[in-house]
């Protein structure tokens, strides 16, 4: 089976004050090993919830149905025991905003470190060397150094490569990117895309990507699901869905890509 | 570092300064005249003159002022010749009304006003952190509405409400407790207990129901921030994810607040110690007001001053501890 992750028809509701609302409606898509799948979808489309409920972190009284398999094993309604060992071992997940993802009381090496002992224990002095390993490979300067310091003391680009090298230090199969370049500059969100395809070229790692980037799916996904709604409104290689949109949705987002080449109307041009 | 703390020392030494001059002012401008009121019954003109003299109230404003200032640094003499009295420093000058030391005084009741912010303090933190808390882990459930409310009673009572309600349910129906009086620890540890028992639960309410509602609102807020998120997302254990992500960030304003809260309270708890007779130094700011007595009065003032402004600069060290993010330069 060459499938790391399959899911099937899935559908999350919500309990609302009117009542429950269907946040995601039957979605379905797989994700190979080694391989990217983006997620595309405005703001409250459903991504997030997407892969919160692969995660097993949503909100408290959502609800599940259909199947979400990570390696064969059904991950929905597990306890929270289960979980907690699938989470960071197999499936990490990283998010968009890293300053607020990290804790500011904390360095950032004890909060990789608490990572990797809670899943593979050990003594402090074998994490601290997973932390360095885990920090060089994300491309920290200095990380013997660096694991000491805490979350302010780094610039937006490298607060996220820490949060790469917390979500991989337990080299887990699955890691899922939730908007992960969306706070930083172009520069730098250049350069985690690299860093980004780099590391699962060498770790094998599966990756969902969600975004609501066009752009950046393009440069980095094999496949693209695209959501509105919470429903699954095309789904397909990204070249399918680039070159040869089926669905109404997916070329007004194509369309919504600004081009240095777009012939601007002439009433348009303000210089 | 150093830059720092001198800086902070130089703005106490003139908030300090400060309080002398308005307190020295109110009193200098408003308070009927001292010498009547040392004077007593066989007072002769002659005789309120030399007591001014010897006091040196007859001075202008500016030349008192000083000698009080210092006074307080270096020491001074009341009146001239064989009949001067030597004040050491700090001097805070004699009790118009027991013409004992105003600075004996304060030494000997400021232990009793320790003892009960002390142990009131350890009551309301144990109480209202651990309310707090639990209100915040089961937010919207009956047993968070009920403290809440709960809370928000307790802090709406009057300290001397509920102290008399408690004296009369415990010591006069109940027969529980003793009426509290004025032992030291080592006298008689129990009925020190007893006596001190009754002012720590009146005082600690108030403050116990705040830090419940602050101590909530806070965990409620960081179990909300993102990175409680990643560790969950991380797979730690939920003792260690609450323990460790949410409490730190959570208690760490409750500390300065408590900071604040606990040196004022050095300066005495001026109703709680007057219901219970206790003689701490907020009775004795409450007994000197009565009766005008300046010299007492002031030094009430001082210390209270001294006291809050002195924790203040005690939790913004302790902070630097706390929050990584703040560093002195």
């Amino acid at each position: 089976m060459n499938e790391l992750l399959a899911v099937q028809n899935l559908t999350v509701t919500l309990p609302t004050t009117r009542g429950p609302v269907d946040v995601v409606k039957d979605v379905s898509f797989t994700v190979g090993r080694d391989e990217t799948v983006g997620i595309v979808g405005e703001s409250g489309s459903g991504k997030s919830m997407t892969s919160l409920a692969i995660m097993g972190l949503l909100p408290r009284g959502a609800m599940t149905k259909g199947s979400i398999r990570l390696d064969g094993a059904e991950l929905l309604h597990r306890t929270d025991r289960e979980m907690r060992r699938i989470r960071g071992e197999q499936a990490s997940m990283i998010f968009q905003d890293p300053l607020s993802s990290l804790n500011p009381y904390y360095t950032v090496g004890l909060q990789i470190e608490e990572m990797y002992r809670a899943h593979r224990g050990g003594s402090r002095k074998a994490a601290r060397k997973a932390v360095v390993e885990a920090l060089r490979q994300v491309g920290i300067p200095e990380p013997q150094e660096r694991a000491g310091h805490y979350p302010h003391q780094f610039s937006g680009g490298q607060r996220q490569r820490i949060m790469i090298a917390m979500a991989l230090v337990c080299s887990p199969a699955l890691l899922i990117a939730d908007e992960p370049t969306t706070a930083l500059d172009v520069t730098v969100q250049a350069q985690i895309l690299r860093l980004l395809a780099d590391l699962q070229r060498q770790t094998h790692t599966g990756m969902v990507f969600i975004t609501h980037d066009l752009a950046v799916i393009g440069s980095i996904a094999t496949r693209v699901l695209v959501m509105c709604e919470g429903q699954q409104v095309e789904y397909g290689t990204a070249e399918q869905v680039f070159s040869a949109p089926r669905h109404a949705y997916t070329r007004r987002l194509l369309e919504s890509i600004p081009r240095i080449t777009d012939d601007l109307p002439a009433d348009e041009v303000v210089l | 570092m150093a830059r720092y703390l001198a800086g902070r020392i130089a703005g106490l030494v003139l908030i300090l300064f400060t309080v002398c001059l308005f307190t020295y002012l109110i009193f200098f401008k408003l308070s009927p005249d001292p010498a009547l009121l040392i004077c007593g019954k066989t007072c002769t003109p002659e005789r309120v003159t030399e007591i001014r003299t010897v006091l040196g109230i007859d001075k202008p404003f500016l030349t008192q002022f000083w000698d009080f200032l210092s006074g307080l640094i270096a020491g001074r003499d009341y009146g001239s010749g064989a009949n001067s009295v030597h004040c050491p420093a700090p001097c805070l000058g004699y009790s118009f009304q027991t013409s004992q030391s105003v600075w004996e005084m304060v030494v000997d009741r400021l232990p009793v006003s320790a003892t009960v912010a002390i142990g009131a303090a350890v009551l309301w933190l144990l109480a209202g952190i651990t309310a707090g808390l639990l209100s915040a882990v089961k937010e919207g459930t009956w047993w968070d509405r009920s403290v809440m409310n709960l809370a928000l009673g307790g802090a709406s009572i009057p300290n001397y409400v509920l102290a008399l309600a408690l004296q009369y349910v415990l010591v006069v129906k109940l027969r529980i407790l003793p009426f509290p009086s004025s032992v030291t620890f080592t006298d008689d540890p129990v009925l020190w207990f007893q006596s001190y028992l009754m002012p720590w639960i009146v005082l600690a309410t108030g403050y116990a129901c705040l830090y419940a509602r602050l101590t909530r609102a806070n965990v409620i807020d960081t179990l909300a921030e993102n990175f409680m998120r990643t560790a969950r997302s991380k797979g730690l254990s939920p003792v260690l994810t609450m323990r460790r992500h949410a409490l730190r960030p959570a208690l760490t304003p409750v500390t300065t607040i408590f900071g604040m809260d606990f040196a004022a309270l050095l300066g005495g708890a001026l109703i709680t110690e007057t219901v219970f007779g206790l003689d701490g130094v907020g009775k004795m700011a409450a007994d000197s007001i009565a009766k005008n007595d300046q010299p007492v009065i002031m030094a009430v003032t001082l210390l209270a001053a001294f006291f809050v402004v002195v924790g203040n600069v005690l939790v913004d060290l302790l902070y630097t501890g706390l929050d990584p993010r703040v560093r002195i330069r």
